[in-house]
């Protein structure tokens, strides 16, 4: 058993439990999960080095040989999202600390965190179908808990939401593994690779690549199966919108990457230019018109999510590496920017008292600082140069003209264009129009020409930093990307290294 | 080359801070910096003239054909040292024109951003460096024109101007990113070598469509123009500098730039001169009736962009020389005017030409600025506008077959533009002193010297073209023919054609000037047609998209979980369905196991237990039959020789049902909300859902495509597990992966629902 590759399992959960252990000791609490997330974060970025150098890592869980046990895979793509979910935990938690209430954190919420990184991290390793189910649970259920944490009316309802229609997900995923199971006889994730392969019944295997395509539609909000992520996200306090939106709906895309990748390649014309295209469109246009349209800070945010992931589920549609590297950059991209989208209307409300942009105003001038930081993240969300979303578009643009997917494309840069809409009407509503009647900036904090506490100041700054060094180091993210890529369109040697066979 | 964009890049965040060491010097201090710039471009004159490109190239991203390069030749230098001098005065300019504005250090940084982003635009020899330059300064001049930002105008201008250039810039992208995928490279020196790959090409039009379109935009062609008069919102040096001098220039390089590469075409000329042409005459009429300075400039603005939008379309050896002579014409005397109009407004409160008069005393050499720069424009001899003027005469009417239409679309202007010239000086300057807002002096030395300089340019090289006839405009008329050309640029052309024209635009303009109050009251109940315009196409787009929004949100996202779960189950029955309807290849045969007695009696048990759990009004009874149905299936478990399943279903229905029950005392009247038609529909999609899924499962029990793994644990769970029950095996050994994360679910549930009965938002007091 490889120990490095268990790691980030095997670290959150060993914090979740000391937290657990130490309920009664409010600090104790915070400090496991300060602990666990830096140890978590340390422990990716040696994952994600180890895995450049030797492509690919594999260990067989309790020693039981693949495909009957349960395999751990670390190749490109699921390392480096390992890394952007323990980069992003631990900022959040840094955040965490400067922001969420005693009552809160007495509750439970460093282990309730924990668990939930622990769960993503377990759905990018998995080798295997069934305990990928598991880890979505695992999942599910923190995510649950964390969004209901508080007990708010507005946080019940969201949950509510939240969580009916991602059982109805986890439902179908649960029976399409049933079904996986009953006609190829294993759940290894690479053993069914090749057994999938060999299949003289195509099209059964492509309805079950659709059943999950939706169950994984769900948990990425693609159209039009999204509504539980603009009903919740804006609900709960703004660290777990923050790292909700960098990491949850990402397990649902590269879940899609993964089996789309080595299970159902029997009839990519249906599967990936038809379905999987379609819906990236139509989650791009959908998801930046119901931003157009919202007035709440958070709610805009939100909406945006399912447009931006429709660029990711369009790079899987077209099906090229430079796609892929395409889609895999914006997963990077989203999750930095739009997790620091969401902890800057945290400082912005902890300023004014609200999240309704018609309530808020004048905090440019208030702290300049802060607006700048928001300019550069919303605009690189926005897909302007040099930040981190143009590099994301120019390879989706460029991917998509090659394939001669024009619509794709038009579809691609005029949501561009609207989603630039919506982030310079936040600009403009709460950086630059002046303060409502009745609102004083910083009245709250009169003496506090500062954008915030330090905690919740720097892992906004870092973000926005990264998203600064993603545009103008893009060359090194396009090279990673473009290899990941170009490992799962050969998931000959995924299959290869879980099997035990050269590749 | 990427030295000086980076130094001007650096330089712009300490401007706030170089302000607040020193107000009354930063921009003095800053102008060093475009002025180095101005003398670093100067120097390359000598190499470029001769012909020879400067290039350098840094690798940036160039895995996806980004790289940094930098390609300077006779376009590129005209461009550069009008945006570095122009840069150097505009930046001194404003140290004096916004000393007591407490964010006049930010203005500085963000118009030495737009600076260096321009530069870039310019110098970039690579199609997407370019294009990363090009936003850049749709950026930075949304910053700028929202600088009062306390005003709701600028604010709306901003984001006006910001989305439609935007737009275009999107149009850009796809358009050059296009061009790379036809040619396989972006890189602008292979391209200009190889001209003939897009002419040829079957995406040539998309490509010279998305080109033009982000062009357009940029540089304010009918129909995108009316974003420029609206960015006059910025303070007066940005639109001195942006819109007018070099950014709105942008378009109008970018043409001139592909000219070798995807001009010379029907298609071209047709679309350019037609545009062009059209906006020159428009932005000259629209610009007539304005009253206010920085207006009336804006409009001539679009009208100059229009010509030389023309004059490239056109493509002729004259005409290009003619649009690079303009170009340089317009540049001097717009750059000059817009200051003066800045020092105007500056120095007496005041920015209606009605309201201004007798100046000159006061103002003595703005006024002299003022009028050089008005002489130029109006193409009096011997200034330089005069040479432009007369060339534009010359080309229009000259090679081509429309010249009849294209001269007297251009008489018309330049009339117009003789009348415009009088307003922008005379009114202000000469008449009668008409009482300000501001006490009447002299603009201080940085805010003269500029439109001085640059006035006095046009005098200066209308006296003495020689040298910039050989060293820019040659080089750059070069650059767009993409052949050396020689350029002599004369006053005297002797009694011909255009100096008829001449005569006739100065009288005409004189007379426009004295009847233009009269024309005013006469064309004045046309106002109202101008609500007809493309800015009014502008907001009803914005409005339809945002009632689309609207519409799609309400019916999409209306709050009710019901529907939800309802259009989640219908995708998931149209796709998974229907993929499976089209695409499964039947079954070649069909096995079936005898049905047993008992199993029948269990399936039918199960089937009226869920059907009377949906029926009943009752909650207990509801319960009580989603319990058999569980308790049935336990039994299916138990027939099938699963008895350890079976206990585990038995508890957890029995809890279940406690549960259930016990919460009922908690929960409000059961009652049905839904009609008749709902309930229906909802009956269909649950039993075609149900139906789907069992069809499946029939299915996977009838394929088999493959030996199942199970064996392997029948066979190794004693031996080498050590554990005689291989469900519990499996369950601790094999997948205990699996159990361990089931177990972190369970506590985190338990968690939950602590938390859930115990922290509960404190109550405000009085609710």
């Amino acid at each position: 058993m490889n120990l490095l590759v268990v790691s980030p399992i095997l670290i959150p959960l060993t914090a979740a439990a000391l937290g657990l252990m130490l309920w009664r000791w409010r600090r104790l609490q915070r400090l496991a999960g300060g602990i666990g997330a830096v140890a978590g974060f340390a422990a990716a970025v040696v994952l994600v080095a180890t895995v450049w150098r030797e492509r690919i890592l594999v260990t067989e869980l309790a020693n039981w040989p693949a495909p009957y046990g349960i395999v751990l895979v670390a190749d490109l793509l699921s390392s480096l999202l390992v890394l952007v979910s323990a980069g992003m935990g631990l900022l959040v938690t840094v955040y965490s600390f400067a922001s969420t209430d005693k009552r809160r954190e007495a509750f439970g919420y460093y282990p309730l965190f924990q668990v939930l990184i622990m769960g993503i991290n377990g759905a990018f390793l998995t080798g295997d179908l069934f305990n990928l189910y598991v880890w979505f649970e695992v999942m599910l259920m923190a995510s649950f808990v964390l969004l209901a944490l508080g007990g708010e009316r507005p946080q019940l309802e969201g949950a509510i939401k939240y969580v009916t229609l991602n059982l109805i997900a986890s439902a179908i995923f649960l029976a399409a593994v049933g079904l996986t199971y009953g006609v190829a006889g294993t759940l290894n994730l690479a053993d069914l690779g090749d057994k999938l392969a060999e299949t003289d019944n195509p099209g059964l295997v492509t309805t079950l690549g659709v059943l999950y395509l939706i169950a994984f539609g769900v948990k990425a909000a693609v159209f039009p199966l999204f509504f539980w992520l603009p009903s919740s996200y804006h609900t709960p306090p703004v660290a777990v919108s923050a790292i909700f939106a960098a990491l949850l709906t990402k397990v649902g895309v590269y879940s899609m990457v993964r089996v789309f990748t080595v299970l159902f390649l029997h009839e990519p014309e249906y599967t990936y230019h038809t379905l999987i295209l379609t819906i990236g469109v139509l989650s791009m246009i959908t998801g930046v018109l119901g931003a157009a349209v919202q007035s709440e800070f958070r709610r805009i945010l939100a909406f945006h999510s399912i447009s931006q992931i429709g660029y990711m589920v369009m790079g899987l549609g077209l099906f090229t590496p430079l796609a892929l590297a395409g889609a895999i950059i914006y997963i990077v991209h989203h999750s930095v920017v739009k997790a620091n989208l969401f902890l800057i209307s945290g400082l912005v409300h902890r300023r004014q008292g609200s999240h309704e942009l018609k309530k808020i105003g004048g905090v440019y001038l208030a702290c300049p600082a802060l607006g700048l930081l928001f300019l550069v993240t919303a605009m690189s969300l926005a897909g302007i140069p040099p930040f981190s979303g143009f590099f994301a578009k120019l390879a989706l643009v460029q991917a998509g003209l090659e394939a001669e997917a024009y619509i794709a494309v038009a579809a691609a840069l005029a949501v561009g264009l609207m989603t630039l809409y919506s982030m310079t009407k936040i600009w403009t509503q709460v950086f630059w129009e002046p303060a409502p009647e009745g609102v004083t900036d910083g009245a709250a904090f009169p003496d506090d020409p500062s954008a915030g506490p330090w905690g919740m100041v720097i892992p906004v700054a870092i973000l926005a930093a990264m998203a600064v060094a993603l545009g103008l180091g893009a060359e090194f993210m396009f090279r990673y990307a473009m290899a990941a890529a170009e490992q799962l369109l050969a998931p000959a040697e995924y299959i290869g290294a879980v099997l035990g066979r050269p590749s | 080359m990427l030295l000086v964009i980076l130094v001007i890049f650096a330089v712009a965040p300490a401007a706030p801070w170089i302000h607040r060491a020193a107000p009354r010097l930063s921009g003095w201090l800053l102008a060093v910096v475009p002025a180095g710039a101005t003398v670093y471009l100067l120097a390359q004159i000598p190499e470029v003239a001769a012909g020879n490109a400067v290039t350098a190239a840094y690798p940036w991203a160039p895995g996806m054909g980004l790289t940094l390069s930098f390609y300077l030749d006779g376009l590129s230098l005209l461009f550069g040292l009008l945006i570095t001098g122009i840069g150097a005065l505009v930046v001194a300019y404003t140290g004096a024109y916004l000393k007591d504005h407490p964010r006049a250090g930010w203005f500085q940084a963000y118009i030495l951003l737009f600076m260096g982003s321009m530069l870039g635009v310019v110098l970039s020899g690579n199609l997407l460096s370019l294009f990363v330059f090009w936003e850049l300064t749709s950026l930075t001049s949304y910053l700028l024109i929202g600088f009062d930002h306390e005003r709701a105008a600028a604010r709306e201008s901003a984001w006006q101007a910001l989305l439609v250039t935007a737009a275009g810039g999107l149009a850009l992208l796809a358009g050059l990113v296009l061009m790379g995928v036809v040619a396989g490279t972006y890189d602008l020196e292979t391209l200009l070598a190889s001209e003939d790959v897009f002419r040829e090409h079957g995406l040539y039009v998309p490509i010279l469509l998305l080109v033009l379109i982000g062009a357009f935009t940029k540089s304010a062609q009918w129909p995108f123009h009316f974003w420029l008069p609206n960015a006059m919102e910025a303070p007066t040096p940005a639109s001195a500098y942006l819109h007018s001098s070099t950014m709105v220039k942008a378009g109008i390089y970018l043409l001139a730039r592909f000219n070798p590469m995807l001009g010379g075409t029907d298609l071209w000329f047709w679309l350019l001169t037609g545009f062009g042409a059209a906006t020159m005459a428009l932005g000259a009429c629209m610009a007539l009736p304005q009253n206010y300075l920085k207006r009336l400039l804006a409009y001539t603005t679009i009208s100059a962009l229009g010509a030389l939008t023309m004059l490239i379309g056109m493509g002729t050896e004259l005409a290009l020389k003619t649009a690079m002579v303009f170009l340089l014409v317009h540049a001097l005397y717009k750059g000059a005017l817009f200051l003066v109009a800045g020092s105007i407004d500056h120095e007496t409160g005041e920015k209606d030409i009605t309201r201004l008069g007798g100046l000159r005393a006061h103002l003595p050499i703005t006024f002299a600025a003022a009028a050089l720069a008005a002489l130029s424009m109006a193409g009096i001899p011997p200034f330089f506008g005069f040479m432009g003027k007369e060339l534009m005469y010359e080309a229009v009417t000259g090679d081509v077959a429309e010249g009849a239409i294209l001269g007297g679309l251009a008489l018309l202007t330049n009339i117009l533009m003789v009348t415009v010239a009088g307003l922008l000086v005379l009114r202000p300057f000469l008449g009668a002193r008409q009482s300000t807002p501001k006490e009447l002096h002299e603009a201080p030395v940085a805010m003269w010297l500029g439109p001085a300089l640059l006035g006095g340019l046009g005098l200066f090289i209308g006296l003495f073209p020689g040298f910039t006839a050989a060293n820019l405009i040659a080089p750059a008329a070069s650059a767009l023919l993409a052949a050396p050309v020689e350029v002599e640029l004369v006053l005297w052309h002797g009694v011909n054609l255009p100096l008829l024209l001449s005569v006739l635009t100065l009288a005409g303009g004189a007379a426009i000037y004295w009847l233009r109050d009269g024309l005013g009251r006469l064309t004045a109940p046309l106002a109202p047609l101008t609500n007809l315009g493309p800015e009014r196409g502008y907001e009803l787009t914005l409005a339809g998209v945002l009632g689309f929004s609207a519409w799609q949100t309400r019916t999409l996202q209306n709050g009710y979980l019901r529907r939800y779960m309802l259009i989640t189950v219908l995708t998931t029955i149209i796709l998974a369905g229907g993929t499976f309807v089209t695409r499964f290849a039947g079954l070649d045969s069909i096995v079936l196991s005898e049905v047993r007695f008992y199993e029948g009696v269990l399936a039918a048990l199960i089937l009226l237990s869920a059907v009377f759990a949906v029926w009943t009004s009752s909650r207990l009874a509801a319960v009580a039959a989603i319990g058999v149905v569980g308790y049935a299936m336990a039994i299916i478990f138990l027939i099938y020789g699963a008895p350890d399943l079976a206990m585990t279903q038995f508890v957890i229905e029995t809890l279940t049902v406690i549960l259930f029950v016990l919460v009922f005392y908690h929960l409000s009247r059961f009652a049905v909300y839904a009609g008749r038609a709902t309930q229906f529909r909802d009956a269909v999609v649950a039993i075609t859902i149900g139906v789907l899924m069992t069809v499946f499962a029939f299915v996977a029990t009838q394929i088999q495509f493959h030996d199942s793994i199970h064996e392997f644990f029948a066979e190794r769970s004693l031996p080498d597990a050590h554990g005689r029950n291989f469900v519990n095996v499996i369950l601790v050994d094999f997948r205990s992966l699996d159990t361990l994360a089931e177990i972190a679910v369970l506590a985190v549930a338990g968690l939950g629902a602590y938390s859930l009965l115990r922290l509960r938002p404190k109550r405000k007091k009085g609710s």
